[in-house]
């Protein structure tokens, strides 16, 4: 539910990696936009963001995720998104902006992407 | 709300008001955010029980959801007190009125700011840009899908999703056919 929405940060080698838990809609995509933002700030490497913990999103957390993808863009910054369910997975290709992000399997490979 | 479609057959844009039974399901809800996931996991739960996939099951809950933030959004404009009802009737297949129900039409009515349904179109996925992505994947998962302002104020949006393939016996099946698993249909509206 979103109350139970949160975002843990971590570092890893030259990545962040932002791990959200719980379902991303319209209530808490501010939230995770601002975790987004905070993270981009420290101009990682590697903006990894594990999926795993997500079982539902919207558009507006596919938007939070085009965003933040437009500002790492221009910062030098690598945005890997990596264990998308397939409920998640399916968004993307609904939107057709899977070919836009680079997408790993698992945090493993993400980090080293 | 106060015209219920149901008191107002051939103002709906439904498929003939006449004789329409009164919806299997109604919810009212207020245009917070908070009460979406409530609103998306009953549809989705629903959708379960009809014989969709999880997948499919999921992006019927989705849509509903879109649509339901972008009353929220821009129908209210962000305003948490707003009323609006979700009605749910569930679809027996096409041709066999007799059969289990596979699919669903859910209706959602608002009191909020009226659009001119011709101007509400999803954006062009080209463009990539956050947002204006709800109505493109509301018309991509949906069967059926139109926009009409209320005669009493506010927006009605139907919202048609088909089932799968039916069991002989009229039992829905565990996965629905290819199209409609994957959320692929054919789109009106």
């Amino acid at each position: 539910m979103a109350e139970h929405f949160q975002v843990n940060t971590e570092k890893r080698q030259e990545a962040t990696i932002l791990t959200p838990h719980g379902d991303i809609d319209m209530g808490v995509s501010p939230q995770f936009r601002e975790a987004l933002k905070t993270a981009q700030e420290s101009h990682p490497r590697r903006l990894v963001v594990n999926m795993g913990g997500v079982g539902y999103m919207d558009s507006s957390g596919l938007a939070t995720l085009v965003e933040a993808m437009k500002l790492t863009r221009g910062d030098g910054t690598r945005l890997v998104l990596c264990a998308l369910s397939d409920r998640v997975k399916a968004i993307f290709e609904i939107a057709r902006l899977e070919k836009y992000f680079t997408i790993t399997g698992d945090l493993d490979s993400a980090v080293q992407a | 709300m106060t015209d219920h479609h149901v008191q107002n057959p051939g103002d709906s844009g439904r498929p003939q008001g006449d004789g329409d039974p009164p919806p299997d399901l109604t919810l009212h809800m207020r245009s917070n955010p908070r009460l979406l996931a409530g609103a998306r996991e009953m549809v989705a739960s629903l959708a379960r029980r009809l014989g969709f996939d999880e997948v499919s099951a999921c992006q019927v809950a989705l849509a509903v959801d879109e649509a339901l933030a972008n009353v929220i959004r821009h129908g209210y404009e962000r305003r948490e007190d707003g009323p609006i009802d979700m009605l749910v009737w569930l679809l027996a297949p096409e041709g066999n009125p007799d059969a289990a129900p596979t699919g669903l039409r859910v209706v959602i009515e608002d009191e909020g700011r009226q659009v001119d349904p011709e101007l509400i179109k999803g954006r062009d996925l080209d463009d990539i840009r956050p947002g204006g992505l709800g109505v493109h994947i509301i018309r991509e998962v949906m069967d059926q899908v139109q926009y009409e302002k209320r005669n009493a104020g506010g927006m009605r949006l139907t919202l048609v999703k088909r089932g799968g393939a039916v069991k002989d016996g009229g039992s829905p099946a565990g996965n629905p056919p290819a199209a409609a698993a994957h959320g692929r249909g054919s789109v009106n509206g």
